[in-house]
């Protein structure tokens, strides 16, 4: 057992934050709702870091890599507010041409779903259901765009049903969902990370009654807080990528499910305990805040919320 | 990142597996709970078989007489102990994972030569003197007096929350050297002979209805300067040493029973009737209790990382405090659902007629001990919000030493 990451997954951790660290502003990410919730240029740039080809064999361009390397690279993702359908398009990578180096980025929901997201930033829409995974062209995707979404940069689109469209071999509705699962909770345990990184620097910083607000308990209290939630989570998500990982595991849906759970518990609530850390600042458009909590809506409902996982995970503790 | 036992980790688990399975069935009975010289008795004579078979101390450094495993190793040694139904460390846990350890990184050689082995064949039983009435949270503030009177000190005062006082043969006692001492800077560790003259043990009754851990008086007890660990008035170092030991697998016995025990309140919710069915069928219900299955699920996750990172290090890293103010919230919300659950068949300690209650009911009185012991949940998130997160500290009030 080494259960930590090893020296390539610290690089790539490393790599993917320098790579996102001043690049992924707030200014370029609010832009984003405006081109259909799809920065195009940041896409390339992450296809060109790998972040879409990771786990590709070598002779295919990718870097050969497992969901434990994705992880960790999705993570720090989840921590920067990056636009559009990252999960989406890296799942496709080797499948759908260009989705690889990001030149084509790829959605994708679940038939039963009615609600699209970035449907206008899209190439490529994929949509999943227990037959398998069709191809549709978003253009012909028709419905009613929501006046006011959520996130300011997801897009919401509704429709009343997708066309036939074209089934596309090579991927696996149950392969794809435990990936999408995996790396959603990734991005939902970066997001909930931020925002743990957010209040403290403020509580550090903002002082009443003479001192930093982060020196009463009770407000460092809600931040230990956050963070247990964050380190709680982080562990499950990375259990479940060694478990996806290993062919001989049979512990792949349970860990998964544990994943999605506490992942997207710590994103929501330490979202929430950040804009309460802000005070009325918090409240306010202007603060990071509330946009890390509305996205952490939007990774929640692609995993297709967490009711499922939980009773999933009651079952399992009477078979 | 690997979760999976390397090729020794494996052989070990392999090899541990079949010696339980062989010694196991040999144990006599398990006394009554509160049968405090039979538990004696019971935990001794097992830490005797793991001695003779080369597990005691498994943590411990070859040289101090212990099997120096890997943090790895010693996560797998609890973890099928526990899944094999093995009795637990019992009454030797002070002696095991405070005493031993403290004494073989600040005693003497003689004090090692003495104590040491007793400790790892379960000859000798050890209690730890440390709180006081006044000094809980604020452990450095401890007021239990020792005066040196020639080649011994003269120790007069209080402890309490002493756990298995009762049956113990030494106490590992922290008692104030120095009054006028900055609080942290006149405190001594020694080493007490139970069986001293002076020393009066009372029993308290928990919540629960046990006594498992007392009140400890001490009156003009005189232990010899040679019981002295670390020098006058460097105790407090002494005692963190001590707390230092802890490398992610202090909880690891208990975590696995609580996932046992929450398996057994789905399955005790199939049977309890609720509405038209039986309560496993409302939705709430289930969601509530995988999601309790989850953190469970996601703490021996969190657990594995800690081991890790302490096999690494030398420390277990950033997850104690996180790991204890995680898994001691999630006790108190599963015997919150438990009670729930049962109604009246909650009201008494032990099984109401065919409705298994008893152990869950239990088990939620239980889990209030644990927010509290070992470090309050506030306290430990002022340990992550300050040492970890690096928030400044709350200003002492005024007079305070």
């Amino acid at each position: 057992m080494n259960f930590d990451l090893d020296e390539t997954e610290r690089a790539l951790q490393e790599g993917i934050r320098e790579l996102v660290d001043g690049r992924v502003t707030s200014e370029r990410i609010r832009a984003a709702g405006a081109t259909g919730g799809v920065d195009r240029d940041l896409f390339a740039e992450l296809g060109e870091a790998g972040v879409f080809g990771l786990r590709l064999p070598e002779e295919q361009g990718g870097l050969g890599l497992g969901f434990t390397h994705a992880a960790v690279v999705f993570e720090q993702l989840g921590r920067t507010l990056v636009p559009g359908p990252v999960v989406a398009t890296h799942l496709s990578a080797g499948v759908v041409e260009g989705a690889a180096d990001g030149a084509t980025v790829v959605g994708a929901v679940d038939e039963s779903t009615r609600t699209i997201p970035n449907v206008a930033g899209l190439d490529v829409l994929l949509v999943t259901g227990p037959e398998g995974v069709r191809r549709i062209d978003p253009a012909a995707v028709s419905g009613e765009d929501a006046a006011r979404p959520l996130d300011p940069v997801t897009p919401i689109r509704v429709v009343s049903g997708f066309p036939d469209g074209e089934p596309l071999d090579g991927l696996d509705p149950g392969d794809w969902h435990r990936g999408s699962t995996l790396l959603h909770a990734a991005l939902l345990v970066g997001n909930a990370a931020a925002t743990t990184d957010l209040m403290v620097a403020f509580a550090k910083e903002r002082e009443q009654f003479g001192r930093a607000i982060g020196s009463f308990q009770a407000v460092k209290h809600l931040c230990a807080d956050a963070l247990t939630r964050a380190e709680v989570a982080r562990a499950a998500v990375h259990a479940a990528a060694c478990h996806l990982d290993d062919p001989d595991s049979d512990l792949v849906e349970s860990s998964l499910a544990t994943a999605a759970v506490l992942a997207a518990e710590a994103a929501h609530r330490n979202g929430k305990t950040c804009i309460q850390v802000h005070g009325g600042m918090g409240f306010t458009w202007e603060v990071d805040a509330h946009l890390f909590l509305k996205r952490a809506q939007v990774w929640i409902a692609a995993m297709g919320g967490t009711a499922r996982f939980e009773e999933l995970a009651a079952h399992a503790l009477v078979a | 990142m690997d979760l999976r036992d390397t090729p020794e980790e494996a052989a070990f688990r392999a090899e541990l597996r079949g010696w339980l399975a062989e010694v196991l069935p040999t144990l006599p009975p398990e006394p009554d709970r509160d049968d405090w010289d039979g538990r004696r008795t019971w935990d001794t004579h097992w830490q005797r078989l793991l001695f003779d078979a080369g597990y005691a101390g498994m943590d411990w450094p070859k040289e101090a007489g212990g099997r120096g495993a890997s943090p790895a190793e010693h996560l797998i040694f609890l973890e099928e102990t526990e899944k094999a139904g093995a009795p637990y460390v019992g009454t030797n846990f002070v002696g095991l994972l405070h005493a031993g350890p403290t004494i073989n990184a600040c005693g003497t050689d003689e004090q090692r030569e003495r104590h040491l082995p007793k400790i790892l064949s379960g000859e000798e039983v050890w209690c730890q003197g440390f709180s006081e009435p006044g000094a809980g949270s604020d452990l450095a503030s401890l007021a239990c007096k020792a005066v040196r009177d020639g080649d011994e000190y003269v120790v007069t005062g209080q402890k309490i929350w002493t756990s298995h006082a009762q049956v113990a043969d030494w106490c590992e006692l922290l008692v104030r050297t120095d009054p006028d001492a900055p609080k942290h800077q006149g405190i001594t560790w020694l080493i007490c002979d139970m069986s001293s003259p002076g020393i009066e043990v009372r029993p308290l009754t928990t919540i629960a209805g046990s006594d498992e851990f007392s009140e400890v008086f001490f009156d003009e007890v005189r232990i010899p300067v040679t019981n002295r660990v670390g020098d006058e008035n460097d105790g407090w170092r002494v005692a963190m040493v001590t707390f230092s030991f802890e490398r992610g697998t202090a909880f690891v016995s208990e975590m696995i029973q609580s996932r046992i025990l929450l398996s057994k309140l789905a399955q005790l919710a199939k049977q309890l009737p609720h509405g038209d069915g039986t309560a496993w069928d409302d939705d709430g219900v289930r969601r509530e209790l995988g999601h309790l299955a989850a953190e469970f699920d996601a703490l021996w996750s969190l657990t594995k990382r800690n081991v890790t990172q302490a096999g690494r290090d030398g420390v277990p890293g950033i997850g104690g405090s996180v790991f204890k103010l995680a898994y001691s919230e999630a006790r108190h919300r599963m015997g919150d659902l438990a009670m729930r659950l049962l109604g009246d068949a909650g009201l008494a300690l032990d099984d109401l007629g065919d409705i298994p209650g008893g152990e869950h009911v239990r088990g939620w009185l239980h889990a209030m001990s644990i927010t509290i012991a070992a470090g309050t949940s506030q306290i430990q998130r002022n340990i992550v919000g300050e040492r970890i997160l690096g928030l400044p500290k709350e200003p002492k009030p005024e007079g305070a030493r």
